[in-house]
């Protein structure tokens, strides 16, 4: 048990004010921490560290289960009533980890406390680039990192030439989207053209620009790599399930996962991934291209690890990794 | 015990639960959010948004 967190009573102009939960499952009236010292971001060796979620899932749970075993005092914010006020007083946590599971407001969540000179995990700006498919190609790509062949096309309309130079089969995503969501592969023409044809009526203009990425032949599984403060942690294979059409291996579209043997080459991509899209704590999706050769997928900054966790059994902690790593941040010997 | 909200079934939740803790009703499959503990509160989790998850 973590002794409870330093909390003040409730102030206008807080930096950040919303609903705080306290150190365990104590919970408060509305209370919102004091900044020990005005106008430094988190001062004080006491201060807690802060913990942005709405929806408290088993992720969570065992992050603040590690906190308290850590002894880390943290303060647990519901996303849903946090607000920002500019100008206000900056955040009285050293370090933020942000969990929220939406992304729209995971991103502006980031922003707010680094609008008031506070230190979030992950940054606004890795959420940013994990959260856009083609900014994160073209930044790994500038890494000289592998990944698979890839081209944009900015309407549907010239989406199928783009999609014929890349070569069938071809896969189409949305440029923004999680847990698998919309992403098809299309094995000639015709599907692609039927596919287009229920883009163009997708009803927002981002949803209009067209991300196209070459197939590639996987022996029917990709890696889920995780990597927390620039060193890898572990990685699983995850197979593609029947829920999902047999390809697409995503656990939330029910793929299975199962331990993957760490090779220097995985362990240096996954690593070089994270730091160039500037995420902490970062999940990298990779591709073994004919069993052979692997290619960077894609980053995801708001890491579920439940199933990654189920199958790496007890030889690595996810959960204490985080905390450990916030921990760092937080009396400043990691950042 | 507290209700499902949807279907009235009693709902086990277990010792220390958290606040915005998701649990689901045995009964009716109904996604509940725990929003207050001692006692416990439910209510109807919120719809999933199109941009969550990883
Ligand atoms: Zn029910």
């Amino acid at each position: 048990m973590s002794p409870p967190a330093q909390t003040g009573t409730a102030r206008t102009g807080a930096a950040w004010t919303g609903t705080a939960r306290t150190g365990t499952a104590q919970s408060g009236a509305t209370a919102w921490p004091r900044a020990s010292e005005p106008g430094a971001a988190g001062a004080g060796a006491a201060a807690p560290v802060g913990l942005i979620a709405s929806r408290v899932r088993l992720d969570e749970k065992r992050i603040m289960a590690a906190l308290d075993r850590r002894a880390v005092p943290y303060e647990r914010l519901d996303g849903r009533t946090c607000r920002y006020e500019l100008d206000a007083a900056p955040p009285p946590w050293p370090v933020v980890l942000n969990r929220e599971i939406g992304q729209v407001r995971a991103a502006y969540a980031a922003h707010g406390v680094e609008a008031g000179g506070g230190t979030v995990v992950n940054s606004a700006a890795a959420i940013e680039l994990c959260g856009d498919k083609w900014r994160t190609s073209v930044a790994l790509r500038r890494a000289g990192l592998p990944i698979p062949r890839t081209a944009l096309a900015l309407t549907p309309e010239a989406a199928l030439d783009t999609i014929e130079r890349i070569g069938y089969p071809a896969v189409i995503k949305p440029l923004q989207g999680s847990w698998g969501r919309l992403v098809t592969a299309v094995r000639d023409r015709h599907a692609a053209a039927a596919v287009l044809e229920h883009v163009a009526a997708l009803p927002s203009p981002q949803s209009h620009i067209v991300y196209v990425q070459e197939f590639i032949d996987t022996p029917g599984r990709d890696v889920r790599a995780i990597v927390i403060g620039g060193r890898l942690v572990g990685a699983v294979y995850r197979s593609a399930g029947e829920a999902a059409g047999g390809w697409r291996a995503n656990v939330a579209l029910g793929a299975t996962t199962e331990r993957c043997a760490v090779t220097p080459e995985l362990a240096e991509l996954a690593e070089e991934a994270a730091r160039v899209v500037g995420a902490d704590i970062a999940g990298v999706d990779l591709l073994e291209e004919r069993g052979e050769r692997l290619l960077v997928l894609e980053v995801n900054s708001g890491v579920e690890f439940s199933g990654f966790q189920e199958a790496m059994g007890d030889t690595v902690d996810v959960a204490d990794q985080i905390a450990g790593y916030v921990a760092a941040c937080r009396e400043g010997v990691w950042m | 015990m507290p209700k499902c909200s949807e279907c009235s079934a009693d709902v086990a939740v277990e010792d220390g639960a958290q606040e915005n803790e998701i649990v689901q009703c045995a009964e009716c499959g109904t996604e509940l959010e725990v929003v207050r503990t001692a006692p416990v509160g439910l209510a109807p989790a919120p719809d999933v948004e199109e941009d969550w998850g990883e």
